[in-house]
């Protein structure tokens, strides 16, 4: 048994939901008690879907178990097909239907319904989400996609293709991230043949061989059934996650060398993030100390482009994909901090208040966390709330991905002229030093606790006095410096001197 | 003006129930965990459960503003379920790690889920255990919050009805005290209380009491009032303590309200006329709040999804205090004891259903097209995408409705959808 608090990620059906959603003309019969049915709310009110996500729950009581279940199971499954229509039926059960073992894949097959049954045996008890959501369009993908089944290649054929695989619903940005790069591929002359899960229906899954390469969007969904592809098709697979600028670069590189085609001169006509980072306003960001955390994918690439394109230093990083623990490990070493790999959201708690950082970039959990410990946040991963499924574009991909990477990571902060104001007129009435961000609500000035290592060490009445004279957003910094200095030279009481001598110290 | 005498003439209480079965689109008793947490404020609830339960509950509360929440879920893995490890000594395990943390913690209810109903985990062998080895700093007691067993608010009387068999017995020949039962938040408690003093009746206590580890003493003097309709098992473990149950409408709206004090009033043997003069400046301040929210709804119909249980009470305010005309009121269960006389009050027309098969009454809905749907979260959205306006109605269980001065504001839940509508030009 594991105590759990919050959770990054549900049970591996909800990532199969993840999936039917995101498809048209799936639906998918889940055998779940009673109360299971919440999961629609994550799709109809987070995402703001306009309409019920494709599943039917056959709601099981206490009474029916005794009973047949399995007759339930059955009833469910051919009025669902009645009902739907669809060209493809999901059959699996949740945490609680896997422990009545009705095997739903064996009753439904017995319906003798006119479409495919995917059968999904997804482990309640030992897998998450994002393996749920990873499987189920792996299965998908092998039925449809099957040689022997898949659907005949067109006679004529212009333009290099490639599929973009991955995409789900509830994930973070994936419809931005989709238009932006089908927009990106089309103006290297790259057509998408097929993009899944997200917008395709099982005929065009069966379509998936036809493209020249795979486009991995997100691995954490994708990867099983870009491997299959490789396999069956031999369609190479891109992998660079095109975040950022020159992840977007790189990834041009690699369809232009896969295609033999030449990227257009403008192609990075409307990148802004460059010119936004070098202008003089962007100084302050020099440095900043930066805590990211969330899924591999987006974690991976956020500390690049943290330390690349924005300057900033990243003090930690972590997922809570254990599946990617490798290689967020790898990403840690190489830049010398940290790796966090856990689902346990006290210990990355616990990680953010020791390490104190100026931004935090996160989950929604993170986004909680942070506003307790009074730091500035920005939200790059799943699982998100409502308020990060923005009515605007705003895709974290491609070249407009980066621009909007620069605005929403920059949000939180201090603005640059603002930070030297503050800092000159702090002692003035209305720039009082607990004032926060001009353009954002007003928040208490940040308090920074003692860190847990400096227990032993003491602040000198003058020396506290002295530290509170430096403005808020770099007085938790100072503190931690100071400290530092202290532990490290051995001085058991802070003074003025401390102070001083630890800034020279650390002057970059 | 006030609405007519309750007829019980052509009423929907003797009209036959359409019972349904298929896909139910409802919370679990787990989701009462939410509210509850709040009003019991040295209790801590820990699920035994599973990654779904977890995720439910983190769903339902929406937003997690919470230092760290008054409840966690004790997740079970393949080796609990393998008989690789005892459940009991997982649990026995989790359960010092969480006291050990949170010494704050007087009350631990375990919280059985759907899960730990199938494969018979003995949460009730668990809590004595436990109970044993943390007196008399902490109290464990259990109950059930499993989507096989209960429905959303169903929860909440799980838990109530947990509780009392611990709550210390008033002695036979005690005085008379009243007993209000249903979680209320604090600020309708304290209204309550006030009123209750002004009228003579007393004393009062509430159930669930503020501190778990402080139940209110129970015994054949006691007098209990419900304040929600959910409750068959915690009414009949109070009976079992020899209480006596005072029968009234819920006090939702001027009448609802009414009706319920004066229903106090007279099992204490207040003066009807002092009774009549004591609420009559509270029920004024309801019905004026009332007046302008009727103007914007009478003539409405309205279809009540299942939900909280509350359909039947509501269905009836908004019939009888704000003239609107209910197509259709459904509720997860039907215990006609408990909303006999609130159906009574709806018209002989109103279709009542109990459980549901959501695909056939969405049929139902959709043919009707009423101006008002109350629904869960789930259907809401794709509701209004077909043009129909909604109120959801987790609302109006985490929201202040009970009683007089709430009466408009319960009111506002309901025109607020349609002030919305008329306001967008988009």
């Amino acid at each position: 048994m594991k105590l759990a608090v919050w959770t990054y990620e549900g049970p591996p059906h909800v990532g199969a939901m993840r999936v039917a959603t995101a498809m048209r003309r799936v639906h998918y019969v889940l055998h779940a008690p009673q109360g299971d049915t919440y999961a629609d709310l994550l799709f109809t009110m987070i995402e703001r879907r306009d309409a019920r996500p494709p599943v039917t729950y056959t709601t099981f009581q206490a009474r029916d178990l005794s009973g047949d279940t399995a007759e339930l199971f059955k009833n469910a499954a051919r009025d669902a097909y009645a009902r739907f229509k669809p060209e493809a039926l999901l059959v699996g059960a949740s945490c609680t239907g896997e422990l009545i073992q009705d095997d739903p894949g064996g009753l439904a097959r017995a319906l003798d319904l006119p479409v495919p049954v995917i059968a999904l045996d997804l482990p309640s008890y030992q897998k998450k989400e994002n393996w749920g959501a990873g499987e189920t369009f792996y299965q998908l993908v092998r039925f449809f996609a099957d040689p022997a089944r898949a659907a005949a290649a067109p006679a004529t054929k212009t333009r290099p293709s490639c599929n973009l695989l991955g995409a789900t619903a509830l994930g973070f940005r994936c419809r931005d991230d989709v238009r932006e790069l089908t927009t990106l591929l089309g103006r290297l002359g790259v057509d998408v043949n097929v993009c899944a899960p997200l917008g395709a229906a099982p005929s065009d899954l069966a379509r998936l061989g036809h493209a020249d390469f795979n486009v991995l969007l997100y691995p954490e969904t994708g990867d099983q059934a870009a491997r299959w592809l490789e396999r069956t098709y031999g369609q190479k697979i891109i992998r660079t996650t095109p975040i950022g600028v020159n992840a977007t670069r790189a990834f041009i590189a690699e369809v232009c060398a896969l295609t033999g085609l030449a990227a257009p001169a403008d192609i990075e006509a409307d990148l802004r993030l460059p010119w936004w980072s070098r202008s003089v306003d962007s100084n302050y960001l020099t440095g900043k100390r930066v805590f990211i955390f969330g899924d591999a994918t987006h974690v991976l690439a956020a500390q690049r482009v943290a330390r690349e394109e924005m300057g900033f230093e990243v003090v930690g990083i972590g997922t809570y994909a254990r599946e990617f623990a490798r290689e967020v490990r790898a990403a840690a070493a190489e830049i010398g901090c940290d790796a966090l790999i856990t689902d346990d959201y006290l210990d990355v708690e616990h990680a953010i208040a020791a390490l104190q950082p100026e931004l935090v970039l996160g989950t929604q959990m993170e986004r909680h966390i942070a506003k307790r410990l009074k730091i500035g946040c920005a939200v790059i991963s799943a699982p998100a709330h409502v308020q990060d499924y923005p009515a605007r574009h705003a895709p974290q991909m491609g070249f407009e991905g980066a621009n909007v990477l620069f605005d929403t990571w920059v949000h939180p902060l201090v603005m640059g002229l603002e930070e030297h104001l503050l800092a000159m007129f702090r002692d003035d009435f209305e720039f009082h030093d607990g004032a926060g961000p001009s353009h954002l609500e007003a928040a208490p000035a940040p308090q920074p606790e003692a860190t847990p290592s400096a227990a032993a060490i003491v602040w000198s009445h003058a020396a506290e006095a002295e530290l509170a004279k430096i403005p808020f957003f770099v007085r938790g910094k100072a503190r931690r410096n100071t400290e530092a200095y202290a532990a490290l030279h051995g001085v058991a009481a802070i003074d003025v001197d401390t102070l001083y001598d630890a800034k020279s110290h650390f002057q970059r | 003006m006030s609405p007519a005498p309750l007829a019980r003439s052509g009423d929907a209480a003797a009209a036959p129930v359409l019972r349904e079965r298929g896909q139910h689109e409802v919370f679990c008793g787990l989701t009462s965990i939410v509210w509850l947490h709040r009003k019991m404020q040295d209790a801590f609830f820990l699920v035994v459960g599973s990654r779904t339960c977890a995720h439910l509950l983190q769903s339902a509360a929406g937003v997690m503003i919470f230092a760290e929440p008054r409840f966690a879920t004790a997740i079970m893995e393949e080796r609990d379920l393998a008989g690789l490890a005892d459940a009991q000594d997982e649990l026995d395990a989790v359960v010092e790690r969480l006291l050990a943390r949170r010494g704050d913690i007087k009350t631990l209810f375990l919280v059985g889920s759907c899960p730990s109903e199938v494969i018979k985990l003995d949460l009730g062998r668990a809590a004595q255990r436990l109970s044993m080895r943390f007196a008399p700093e902490v109290r464990v007691l259990h109950y059930s919050g499993s989507g096989i067993e209960t429905t959303f608010t169903q929860g909440e009387d799980a838990c109530l009805a947990a509780m009392i068999p611990d709550a210390p017995a008033a002695a036979p020949d005690a005085p008379a005290e009243l007993l209000v039962v249903g979680a209320l938040p604090d600020v309708v408690e304290d209204q309550f209380s006030r009123l209750f003093a002004a009228l003579g009746v007393g004393p009062v206590s509430f159930f669930p009491p503020r501190r778990a580890a402080a139940p209110p003493a129970i015994g054949p003097n006691t007098r209990f009032i419900l304040a929600q309709p959910f409750l068959t098992d915690t009414v009949r473990a109070l009976r079992e303590r020899g209480a006596v149950r005072v029968p009234a409408l819920y006090p939702f709206g001027a009448e609802g309200a009414t009706q319920w004090f004066t229903a106090a009033a007279t099992a204490f043997g207040v003066d009807p006329v002092h009774a009549r003069q004591t609420l009559a400046p509270a029920r004024e301040r309801a019905t004026r709040a009332l007046a302008r929210h009727r103007e914007a709804l009478a003539g409405k119909s309205v279809f009540f999804f299942p939900d909280s249980q509350l359909e039947a009470p509501l269905a009836r305010f908004l019939t009888r205090e704000l003239g609107m005309r209910p197509i259709e009121v459904s509720a997860p269960y039907i215990n006609r004891e408990l909303v006999d006389e609130e159906l009574a009050a709806l018209p002989g027309d109103a279709v009542i259903s109990e459980g549901q098969d959501v695909e056939r009454q969405l049929d139902r809905c959709r043919a009707a097209r009423p101006d008002l749907v109350v629904c869960g979260l789930g259907l809401a959205n794709p509701l209004e995408a077909e043009g129909l306006t909604t109120k959801w109605s987790i609302e109006l269980v985490f929201s202040p409705v009970h009683g007089f001065e709430q009466a408009g504001d319960l009111a506002a839940l309901f025109t607020r959808p349609f002030a919305r509508r008329a306001a967008l030009r988009v």
